[in-house]
């Protein structure tokens, strides 16, 4: 006779058989420590309430997915992150991406366009075109969306300090090219918390920074009410090494100190929140990764309709993009990345995610290759088009480990936004070092646990075998700093300086008073300042942040 | 004889990426492992690393970075601590750094690059060896 219930299997079947044959591991854990039973059954999920925990897909707590057809209406925005070298070289590779059917553009910064430098600044040297695109001025984003006419594309920027002078340039291009800003679409990440706690380019103190934030979102609201104000993000939290719950923890966290600033800026709920988005990782767990985007958005929908009474349901969607773990890539037998990425990128799409950028296998080693590259996009077309993956909403609902994992995920991060409360908020949470001691801790933990083989990583710590090399990894062309530089300085000398010098001007009183930021960048912009002159009228009234630094 | 309680490193990040998870692993396990360990953090300029180096009088200058300025930071950082004579401090560093750039930063005197995928306990081990025949 079959069991009855599961514990009755436990002790008729399951314990005699682990006396017979233990199982191979003492424990099995999830990143975030979730201790799992051999399998899981109806009991385990008997208070889960379908109506209230679940729900139907595009309703409140929106569990199942903010849409109603999920990827039966339309598939999620395959969006590769990219920007190397010049405006030329990264146009030509978006223009590559789209005709490859690539449906939406991602730019990479250069790292001084995210820190408000000039490429010809010392602190440049070496930096030009790596990691990602030089924009110094409006010249180069010109020639960067050359023949990509801005009403036919989304584009998602990553960056974040410098996020207004950016988009700024962006607004100031779509005039140029004639095109209303009503009709522009995408978003800025513009998250400047995570910054400091996780990813490192942060300018100015929290404070003045959160004001450019709730300017942007204020003024977006009214001139470019499609824009994605903001990509909360817990991608980088996720890459410095926390663990799932913790990802969702400490990215919930920063959006409540956002929602908060705005609301507190006199902005109306309902005005900016439906244009909030988030980002996370894609990391190994895949069951953990499922349900970690469900909890998230579970639990922003608890918040924004809850702690923030928001009445209109788009206020309450945990919109998402995805990234799969650069983190989790080797260089070690680096085709198996290709392999990894694939898995990360299901779990991003059983999650529902709007949009996914997939890693390209070579990327512990540079900056990828358009082979590469080609190959992470075709990951994501194969999820779309051969496994029917997105054919139903939410296909691992109702699976019994997904529904607790869900549960259990959805309460540790709200113990941990209970403790982010106690100390005040994120921001605050942060000047006391929480969050990057939890990080810190968990990132250690995480190698240590690979040093001790408690965790395998295929060709690291097992199954290891002679290294293999790549062939035509991207190589930035180092003529390619002095273009641009060359460019800068023509771009000074032939530009208007009167009306150049007076709108950065007029930037460090609008600064310096309540006044909305936004319009005094686009007149910056369009008198051809240089993003690191703007940056320099900044650092100028708001000073820098020195580094939140716990070890 | 150094005993390994006496190796003073400085954990560095030159160049302006925020990639500090690597660094401050290998850090706490030079730390596990012994070691004093001064972490600087990121963003980084060479001369703010040589004269870190130079004050805390370190035996060991361990540089990480990820965003692909190494070929230009890392030399003027070799040449600033032999200018300052410390030509016998062990100069070891991690990243993503191409096969071919490593074998260039070898020839200037940077000892050994340890990539992705290496065993915190392999660059203690390393350490461990090379300052104790420097000091021998």
């Amino acid at each position: 006779m079959p069991s009855k219930t599961k514990k009755e299997w436990q002790e008729k079947v399951l314990g005699p058989a682990l006396k017979r044959a233990p199982e191979r591991q003492e424990k099995f854990e999830t990143s975030s420590g979730i201790n799992l039973a051999p399998v899981y059954c109806p009991e385990d999920i008997q208070e889960l309430d379908y109506a209230t925990a679940l729900g139907y897909p595009g309703e409140y707590p929106f569990t199942r997915g903010i849409q109603p057809t999920m990827y039966r209406g339309r598939l999620w925005t395959m969006r590769q992150y990219a920007g190397f070298g010049t405006a030329e070289e990264s146009n030509k590779r978006y223009r590559y991406l789209l005709e490859q059917g690539q449906t939406g553009l991602s730019i990479a910064f250069q790292l001084p366009t995210q820190i408000g430098y000039e490429s010809s600044h010392p602190l440049a040297k070496g930096e030009v075109g790596k990691v990602g695109v030089a924009i110094d001025t409006l010249e180069d984003m010109e020639i960067l969306f050359k023949d990509i006419p801005l009403d036919k594309v989304s584009t998602s920027m990553t960056i974040n300090s410098t996020a207004p002078i950016l988009l700024a340039m962006y607004i100031a291009l779509a005039r140029k090219q004639g095109v209303d800003t009503a009709k522009l679409d995408g978003t800025i990440q513009n998250d400047i918390l995570k910054e400091y706690m996780a990813r490192g380019t942060y300018i100015f103190p929290p404070r003045p920074s959160m004001r450019l934030i709730t300017d942007i979102f204020a003024y977006c609201n009214k001139n470019v009410p499609r824009w994605n104000t903001i990509s909360i993000s817990g991608y980088h939290i996720r890459e410095a090494g926390s663990t799932a719950a913790q990802e969702i923890a400490f990215t919930l966290a920063d959006g409540i100190a956002y929602v908060q600033a705005a609301i507190d800026a006199g902005l109306d709920v309902d005005g900016f929140a439906g244009r909030l988005s988030f980002f996370f990782n894609a990391h190994n767990n895949l069951f953990e990764e499922v349900a970690k985007f469900r909890a998230a958005r579970r639990l922003w929908a608890k918040i924004m309709s809850q702690r923030f009474k928001a009445k209109d349901p788009r206020s309450m969607m945990l919109r998402f993009h995805t990234q799969t773990a650069g983190c989790t890539l080797t260089a070690q037998q680096p085709y198996n990345n290709v392999v990894r990425v694939a898995i990360q990128a299901l779990a991003a799409t059983l999650g529902g995610t709007q949009s996914l950028h997939t890693n390209s296998f070579d990327e512990a080693f540079a900056t990828p290759s358009q082979e590469a590259v080609t190959i992470a996009l075709r990951t994501q077309q194969l999820l779309a088009y051969e496994n029917g993956v997105g054919d139903a909403a939410d296909a691992l609902g109702g699976s019994y480990l997904i529904e607790h994992l869900t549960e259990q995920l959805e309460k540790k991060a709200a113990d941990y936004i209970e403790k982010i409360d106690k100390l005040g908020g994120a921001v605050a949470a942060i000047e006391q070092g929480l969050q990057q001691r939890e990080i810190q801790e968990s990132s250690y933990q995480y190698q240590k646990n690979i040093e001790d083989s408690k965790s395998v990583i295929v060709g690291v710590n097992k199954f290891i075998s002679p290294s293999v090399k790549v062939p035509n990894l991207l190589k930035i062309d180092p003529a390619q700093e002095k273009k641009q530089l060359d460019r800068l300085s023509r771009v000074k000398k032939e530009r208007d300086s009167e009306k150049c010098n007076k709108a950065l001007k007029n930037l460090e009183e609008v600064a310096r008073s309540q006044e909305n930021t936004m319009p005094a960048f686009v007149e910056c912009v369009e008198a051809y300042a240089s993003l690191g002159e703007i940056c320099d009228v900044l650092r100028k009234v708001f000073g820098v942040q020195k580094e939140y630094l716990v070890f | 004889m150094a005993g390994e309680q006496n190796i003073r490193v400085l954990v560095a990040k030159p160049g302006l990426d925020g990639h500090d998870r690597g660094a401050k692993v290998v850090a706490r396990a030079l730390r596990d492992a012994g070691m004093e360990v001064i972490y600087t953090g990121i963003r980084q300029t060479p001369e703010m690393i040589i004269a870190a180096a130079v004050q805390e009088d370190v035996d060991v200058v361990g540089l990480s970075i990820l965003s692909g300025a190494h070929m230009e930071l890392f030399p003027p950082i070799v040449d600033g601590l032999k200018k300052k004579g410390m030509s016998d401090v062990l100069i070891v560093a991690g990243g993503i750094i191409p096969d071919e750039d490593i074998i260039t930063l070898q020839k200037i005197g940077i000892k050994a690059i340890f990539g992705p995928g290496t065993p915190t306990s392999k660059i203690a081990e390393f350490i461990r060896s090379e300052v104790a025949t420097r000091k021998n």
